[in-house]
């Protein structure tokens, strides 16, 4: 199937001279969630500025939904919801009227049932008429989102859509994000928590400085990176690995009392089976065990880590 | 063209105006009431007709001018500087909308405003001097006119303003001045001859004159000269908006 955004070679140099992307290529699968993340300052925004229009590329084409977002703009940009990193606002308009100009904006005849709705769905309905700096600002995001999607966009750019929002609220929206996906919507997420994307989406990229490092579906990304990790709860305290182990990836913890066996879920054999016989063997005895799989934060800063 | 659009710019531009509507109709109002008891009545009936016309209707043409001139810029470069200063502006570079309708719908809501107020005044100012209006029709299209190329160049202000100070710092220093100088409480005939010269480089003379012309058929340059310097004006505004749009100048990173 065609991607619903393609972008090849990407470049954009900041009036300054700073290169903020350096040749991206990125494909959106049509009804993915795809999530963005990468470092302070990677240009996770610039990326999304110019695909919505905000920032003018240096060089390099996109596509959105086929349309080439300089040529032909209007076709693409009437398809693109922006829900923006800041937290902008008109502060004197009512809730109402602000969603009210953005689905006009985007050139679309009203439609009050559908705003209504919109509303609803992001418990801003009994706010309609408050006037926006009235709002708190979780509030004021939710608002963002609704003007975002007042156009009905077939594709949803959520620039740190939770910065702000309290946990309720934030799987509130991760739950809207579903539902939005259900109905066919494209969302492109940047996120610093990592769980959200490791919760929500169905593909990550990694951006750092400027440069695509990784684009994967997640749950491959997990597996392929993915470490687990065992960890046995001994009876009693170990000085050292005992020799006859000292192959395997273990390490001994908590002053001694829990043994950590490190194995790649990816391979063919864990080897758990064989190393609990061993520690039978060997009359070393534990009262408990779990595993625990490292989660994609850990595998993010480990990506990270070594190129900051 | 995106009409929807269009339409949501100017309707969202009237509603801060009306939001404000006692501040907005309520100062120009009064300050040109002022202007009559200060001007018509203790200075006027001091001087003597002006070629025909009792100085207090003679200064009704220029005080409407004046207003027009800064309520315009005023309005538009406030319109689009606002968005620009709030980062609002996002939405509206992110809508699948050209320059074209941008400008229709903060230019046009801009000028509409100043074209009521216009109006306001002339009624205000019916109040205390009777006058007539000869050429009602050129009355109308001087006012639209002016009000349109002043709001353009409102716009202009507000895009290339990077502060609140220079925001201002246009109309105070360069509006106002070529305003009061450009006739409005006087005949360019009235000064003396090498005064008349350096006058004519001064534009609102050509706005003013044209527009007291429609009132009176008195004027201190043709009206050809008059409207042809309007519209020259109203063009060069035009491409320097057409410029900004283009590059993106101030608008876009
Ligand atoms: N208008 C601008 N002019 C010059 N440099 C800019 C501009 N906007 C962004 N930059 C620079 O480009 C780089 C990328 O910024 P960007 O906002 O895209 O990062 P980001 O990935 O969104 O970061 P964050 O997670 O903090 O939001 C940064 O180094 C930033 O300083
Ligand atoms: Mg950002």
């Amino acid at each position: 199937m065609q991607p619903i955004i393609s972008i090849t070679n990407l470049v954009k140099t900041y009036a300054g001279g700073f290169r903020a992307l350096k040749g991206v290529d990125l494909e959106i699968r049509r009804g993915e969630i795809f999530a963005l993340l990468g470092p302070n300052g990677a240009g996770k925004t610039t990326l999304i500025n110019i695909i919505c229009g905000i920032v003018t590329p240096t060089s390099g084409t996109v596509l959105a939904d086929g349309h080439d977002i300089v040529r032909d703009f209007r076709a693409a940009r009437s398809k693109i919801g922006l829900v923006p990193q800041e937290l902008v606002t008109d502060a004197f308009e009512s809730v109402w009227a602000t969603v009210k100009f953005s689905r006009g904006l985007f050139g679309k005849p009203p439609n009050d049932a559908y705003l209504e709705k919109v509303l609803r769905d992001l418990s801003l309905w009994d706010k309609k008429d408050s006037k926006i700096l009235a709002l708190s600002g979780g509030m004021k995001r939710r608002v963002l989102i609704a003007k975002a999607l007042a156009h009905e966009p077939d594709i949803l750019f959520l620039d740190e859509p939770t910065a702000g929002v309290d946990v309720e609220l934030r799987r509130g929206m991760w739950d809207m994000v579903r539902s939005l996906r259900e109905n066919g919507v494209t969302v492109i997420l940047t996120t610093h928590y990592i769980e959200e994307a490791e919760e929500l989406a169905d593909r990550i990229g990694i951006i750092n400085k400027g440069e695509i490092v990784l684009v994967e579906d997640k749950n491959i990304l997990m597996r392929k990176l993915g470490r687990k990790q065992l960890t046995l709860h001994l009876q009693a305290p170990l000085e050292r690995v005992p020799p006859q182990l000292a192959n395997r990836q273990l390490e001994l913890t908590a002053e001694g009392t829990q043994l950590v066996y490190t194995f790649d879920t990816q391979s063919d054999s864990t080897g758990i089976a064989s190393l609990l016989r061993q520690l039978n063997e060997l009359g070393i005895d534990f009262k408990d065990l779990h595993t625990e799989e490292s989660s994609l934060e850990e595998i993010f800063v480990t990506l990270i880590g070594g190129k900051r | 063209m995106n009409g929807y659009a269009i339409r949501a710019i100017y309707r969202f531009e009237m509603a801060r105006w009306f939001r404000t509507i006692v501040q907005s109709v309520a100062s120009p109002v009064i300050s040109t009431s002022l202007y009559f008891v200060v001007f018509g009545a203790a200075i006027g009936s001091r001087i003597a007709e002006v070629e025909g016309v009792s100085y207090g209707a003679f200064i009704v043409p220029g005080l409407i001018m004046l207003s027009i001139l800064t309520e315009s810029i005023a309005n538009a470069s406030f319109g689009i500087y606002m968005p620009r200063y709030s980062g609002t502006i996002y939405e509206v570079l992110s809508a699948p909308i050209s320059a074209f309708e941008i400008i229709v719908g903060y230019v046009g809501a801009a000028a509409s405003k100043s074209i009521m107020l216009g109006l306001i005044i002339l009624a205000t100012a019916r109040v205390f001097v009777p006058f007539e209006i000869a050429h009602p029709f050129w009355m109308i299209a001087f006012l639209i006119m002016t009000a349109v190329t002043f709001s353009l160049f409102g716009f202009i202000i507000g895009i290339w303003a990077s502060g609140w100070e220079k925001l201002q710092i246009v109309p105070i220093l360069v509006i106002t001045p070529l305003a009061f100088l450009g006739g409005s409480f006087y005949s360019i005939s009235m000064l003396p001859p090498l005064w008349q010269k350096i006058t004519l480089f001064n534009p609102v003379v050509y706005l003013i004159s044209g527009f007291r012309w429609s009132f009176y058929g008195i004027s201190d340059v043709a009206v050809g000269i008059s409207l042809g310097m309007t519209v020259l004006f109203m063009a060069g505004c035009v491409t320097a908006i057409y410029w900004i749009f283009k590059t993106g100048y101030r608008l876009k990173a």
